[in-house]
Formats: structure tokens, sequence, C-alpha cells
């Protein structure tokens, strides 16, 4: 067994006792809540008498439905303003800590935790949402839960869970200019499919993510669920270490020394062993865009569209079913499709660097004519510190629209939406079927310097020609 | 202790497409909801709008309580409003190519069992189905088959979660709970709980 790679360390550490089913009750150190999918958990723990025991191990939020252009309560949406009241209760009557709108620590969970310095390597972490697995981008070990274990884990503090295999993914060499976090992921779902994850959990490992920043390393882990896996992680290094000192809930002086040796000694050592290893080189991985309906339908902005026969007999129904509903044709370049709207913020591709990137490309520029571009910052934290250098200032002035922190059109259960038959060039994570808000939508997901691209330009465009 | 879950038994419906998501399944805008009530009506709503021969809709198929799926169903989204949507609507067990885990998870803590099968067998099913829409499709986890009139199939469960299920031992909360001591007993040795004093 691979007894020396990270996520058996932290599994093992983290091990209450095996059930009577065989798997085994798990310790979550950090448990992040949020509107949508905590309601009927609290029901679930009134219903049988019981209460939040480790109420200090959980935090919450509010970012699903927050609407991005006016937050004055009570919202406009009866159901949206029900779930936000609802949040508030239950995080008063069960002793929760809530950053709510009216606190400049809230925003999109995947962005508030890191940011806060609740996320810390070596942590078992659990949220109802599937993206938690951005965490492990701080090598803890984050599983996306349904609603069902929000309970559990509110009531024991532990989940029930079978412990996954461990397939490192290696990428080494370095990344070409213009190619982004978001592509590596991208690149890596398009070569191992949606589902070449389940039953694993990814080790991203090698020169590339070593050379990532922190938040880059969170796009990867992030996308980690659209590969099948639902958790993916990286060995936390002096680069995790330096980012989370100083942080709000990061520990101090002594404290963080101790800390800080102790997340290094966790990383996979040179003799941790594998259930299964795949290998990608850097210099392969092109500007990603998608062309279908799943995140593994992609190629490189330059390419065409693959031919349906160029797929395995099995996958043939579901690319003719993509094609079908983008109205895309087989062999069609992705370079020059036109878009709608422009979307850039989200768990994946929200925080500042992602800003400043596409402020880059936006900078001097105007949005095409007949173009919609949002910029939606993932959190009040990053929309501060987006205003403080300026960025906005930068989009506005091209054309964007500058709008409060939250999950926005990456999901659209808030007034963010797409209409009718719209392409949107989106930096968030999924291109499902009316995943942006209209049944009959389509998304295109790529990197944000590449969304501001396209909507300058009104299509979809090559970053490294883009001028 | 909830019921022990060894069989299920009911009427089929096919679907059998790869890759759906839990968007399609339920879309975002039913998860503005306090309560899971009435998810059952909007199950594939947007699916089943621009496509009028969608079995949800298809007469033939209503009352249908086991659902033969494709590879990868339930991908995407951990909302549980998928798996609560389509038990709402009347399913009780799913037999698949392969599921996504987080919604396995959502079904095994509500009693639905996952089965997988072959592709060729799932086509199989499939067509006895639509053959005989009236006839008893059974999943059975202790033979670890799925019988609808004469077709038999093998099918697998993931071990824990069968267990789980036969042994009537799904609903977590209460023994996750019942080992309050031992939890405390672990998290005594997490260092980030104990100052990082290892």
């Amino acid at each position: 067994m691979s007894s020396q790679n990270l996520f058996n360390r932290v599994w093992d550490l983290h091990t209450v006792r095996t059930l009577p089913s065989g798997q085994t009750q798990l310790f979550i150190g950090l448990h992040l809540i949020h509107e949508v999918t905590s309601p009927q958990a609290f029901q679930m723990l009134r219903d049988r008498g019981l209460k939040v025991p480790y109420p200090q191990r959980t935090f919450a939020t509010v970012d699903h439905i927050i609407p991005t252009l006016s937050q004055a309560r009570p919202f406009q949406d009866d159901l949206a303003e029900q779930m936000m009241s609802a949040i508030e209760k239950n995080c008063r009557e069960f002793g929760v800590t809530l950053l709510n709108l009216d606190d400049n620590r809230q925003g999109i969970v995947h962005v508030v935790g890191p940011e806060q310095g609740l996320t810390v390597p070596g942590m078992t972490i659990a949220c109802g949402d599937s993206h938690t697995s951005t965490h492990g981008a701080f090598g803890s070990i984050a599983f996306g839960i349904g609603t069902s274990q929000v309970a559990d884990v509110l009531a024991s503090q532990t989940m029930a869970l079978g412990r996954p295999k461990v397939r490192r993914i290696l990428v080494n060499g370095k990344l070409a200019k213009g190619v982004y976090a978001k592509d590596v992921v991208l690149h890596i779902i398009r070569k191992l499919g949606v589902n070449g994850g389940v039953g694993y959990a990814y080790e991203y490992a090698g020169d590339v993510f070593s050379a990532m920043t922190m938040e880059e390393r969170m796009t990867v882990c992030n996308m980690s669920i659209e590969g099948g896996a639902r958790c993916g992680y990286i060995n936390p290094d002096q680069t995790t270490v330096d980012y989370i000192k100083g942080r709000p809930f990061a520990p101090k002086s002594e404290e963080f020394e101790r800390a800080a040796k102790w997340w290094l000694s966790l990383a996979s050592g040179p003799d941790a062993t594998f259930d299964d290893e795949v290998s990608i080189p850097a210099e392969e991985i092109q500007p990603t865009v998608t062309w279908g309906i799943n995140p593994a339908q992609s190629v490189g902005v330059s390419e065409a569209i693959p031919a349906v026969d160029s797929f395995p007999a099995a996958d043939q129904a579901g690319v003719r079913e993509a094609l079908a509903f983008m109205e895309f044709q087989e062999n069609q370049p992705i370079q020059g499709t036109k878009i709608n709207v422009a979307f850039i913020g989200s768990c994946t591709n929200g925080r500042i660097s992602d800003l400043r990137e596409a402020a880059k490309v936006a900078q001097g520029h105007k949005v095409a004519s007949g173009v919609r571009a949002l910029v939606v910052p993932g959190s009040q934290q990053v929309l501060a510190q987006a205003e403080k250098e300026g960025l906005h200032e930068i989009f506005k002035a091209a054309g964007f629209e500058w709008r409060a922190a939250g999950c926005s059109m990456c999901l659209a259960m808030n007034p963010d939406k797409l209409q009718g038959r719209e392409i949107c060039a989106s930096s968030s994570n999924r291109n499902f079927k009316g995943r942006q808000g209209s049944p009959t939508g389509r998304t295109l997901l790529m990197s944000p310097a590449m969304v501001a691209a396209a909507a300058i330009k009104g299509a979809v465009t090559d970053i490294r020609e883009f001028a | 202790m909830p019921a022990q879950i060894a069989s299920v038994t009911g009427t089929g419906i096919p679907l059998l497409l790869d890759d759906i998501d839990t968007d399609r399944i339920i879309p975002a805008r039913y998860l503005r909801c306090v309560t899971f009530e009435g998810l059952g009506e909007h199950a594939f709503e947007d699916d089943r709008k621009q496509d009028p021969s969608h079995p949800f809709d298809n007469p033939k198929f209503q009352g249908a309580s086991v659902l033969v799926a494709g590879r990868n169903f339930g991908c995407g989204s951990s909302r549980e409003h998928a798996p609560q949507a389509l038990i709402r609507w009347g399913i009780k067990a799913i037999v698949g190519e392969s599921f996504a885990e987080i919604f396995f998870g959502n079904c095994t803590s509500n009693g639905v069992p996952l089965v997988t099968a072959s592709a060729a067998d799932l086509k199989q099913l499939a067509a006895a189905i639509e053959a005989n829409p009236k006839a008893a499709v059974t999943v059975d986890l202790l033979q670890q088959q799925v019988r609808v009139g004469t077709v038999t199939v093998p099918c697998q469960m993931q071990a824990g979660a069968k267990q789980a299920l036969v042994s009537g031992n799904w609903d977590f909360l209460g023994q996750l709970v019942d080992a309050a001591a031992e939890v405390k007993q672990t998290s005594g040795n997490i260092p980030y709980l104990n100052g990082y004093k290892v």
C-alpha cells in the first residue's frame, strides 16, 4: 500500500474507526457551509434533536444565490431571501460563525476559506459543494459532499467514506506563454476523461505544479471533480507556507513555526507509492477551450473540433449530442466562434491573480459591440484588492460590468443568467447543458485571459496572438 | 435502524445516455428552496422540454422505480436535490455503467442502491423494458443480479455501500453520533487542533 503519500498520511490521522459497513468514520477538521446545501441538513438535526458538537470547526458564508447588482435586503427573489433567512437563523441557533453579506470576509466559499487562512495543509475539509476539491491546493484532503453528509458532519464532525485510491498526475517541463493553470487542468481532463478519476484522489506533482502560485494550484485542484476525482491535492511546500503566513485564522509566531514544520513533513516522500501514475509533458498543453457539454470536450484554441469518428465508439453518441446542442460541426475551428457573453469569475478563476491577468488583456481595449461582459470578484476581499489596484477602472473603461462578489453566472442561481441560445466565454468550471441559467444556453470554458480576449474580439481568440 | 435493503423490485425506465450531470437531473433554479419537497415534478425538466420523447414523459414508463442509466451518471454538482428529485419522481434503484461518487454517496444515504452492469447488459435490460414496460425489474443486491422477464444480468456494487444497505446501516448519522467519545479521542491526536504540538 502507498503508505507514504500525503493522502494516506492525512487519512490515517483522521480515522476514527471502521464502521459496520466497512467504510471509515473520518474526522473532518474544517466544515464549510453555504445557503444552498445546508438548510435541509440543519432540519435533519432538528428532527432528531441533535446539536453541533464542534461549532468552531464550521464556517458559513453566502455565495450561490447572492445578487451581484443590488444586494439590498430583502432580495427581490423571495426564494433567495428565504434561503438567506434560513442560514442566518440556523447559524445563530447552532452557534456557527456566518460570514454574511455585511461582513467584508464574505465571498465564494472556496475563495474565502484559503483567503482567511482557514484552509491549511494536513486538514480534512468537507463542504456541501463539489468544488471543495479546491482546498487540496494546500495539501489538505477536501471532499465535496451532499446534504445528508452535511448533516453528518454538523452533528458528529465526521463522515462515512470509503478510502479512494491515489493517482499521481505528473506534469513536468515548462508551460508555454499564454498557457495558464486553467489550461493545464482542462488538458488533464481532456486526456483522462470526465470519469477518469472516479474512485481516485488525484495528486498533482511535477515541475509545473511546483512552479505555480497558490491561486494557480487552487484553479487546478478546483476542477479535479470535473475529471471525476472527488479530491485532488498538491503537496505543501514553501509556496504554501508563505501564502498562509499572516492570514487571519493562520497560527501565529511560534505556533506558526511548528505548524510549517508539520505541514512540510506531510508531503509525499520520494519513496511514496501510488495506485496509478500518469505523466503529461507540459509542452503539449495549449490554451484550451471547450466545445461541448462536458469539461473533457475541449481542444487547443488553434485546433479544430475533432471529428466524431476520432472518438472511441462508446463516446460517439455523446459527441453527436454535444455537437447538436452547441450547433457546432466536427472539424470546425473553435477559434473565431462568436460569443454573446463573457464571464470572468467563479471559485475556479475569480481570485485576484485571475482578475489581474484579465485586466492586462482588457487594458486599452473595448468590449466588442453586442457582447455583455461581466467581471465578478470571488470575494469581498478580492473586490477590495482589485479596486485598490485600479483593476475595476480598467474593466469599466473597457466596457466590462464590475459586480459584487458571488457565484454569479457560473451556476446562475441568482439574477445573472444567459438568455436563450447565447454563447458565453466563461472562466467557470462547467459547460453542462443549461448550466448558466438558460436551458439552451451554451458555455465555452477557458482561462480568464482568454475570456477577456474573447470579450474584446467578440469571438474566441488565441491569447498568444492577441494584440 | 432503517430498513434492510437487499433488493428493489418495480417497473423500469431506460435512459441510456452517458455523463448525465446533476444540473440536468435538477436545474439549479430549483435549488432555491429550504426543503426537498416538490422536486420530483422538475426532474430532468429542461431535457424533457427539449426532447418530447424523453422517457420521463413517456406514459409507458410512468410509475417506474428502477432507472437504467449509462456511464458516469450523476456527475457534476454535489446537490442532493438530484437524488431527491429522482426519489420523489419514484426512483428506488439505479442500474448504470458507472456513477459519479458524490451522487453515489447521496443515494446511499437515502437508501437508494446504485449498481453497475456492463454496457452490453444495460442495453439488454433497456431493450427488455422497452419491449415490456409493465414487467417487474428486480435489482438483487445479494445475488448481484438484475432480472427482468427472462433476462438476467450480473451487477456489482461497492462493498461498503452494499453492506450498509443490506444490513440496514445506511443511516450513517446515528452511527457517527454514537462514536462521540472516539471522535474526541481522535481529535486529540490531530496537530492543528492542538497547537501543532506534535
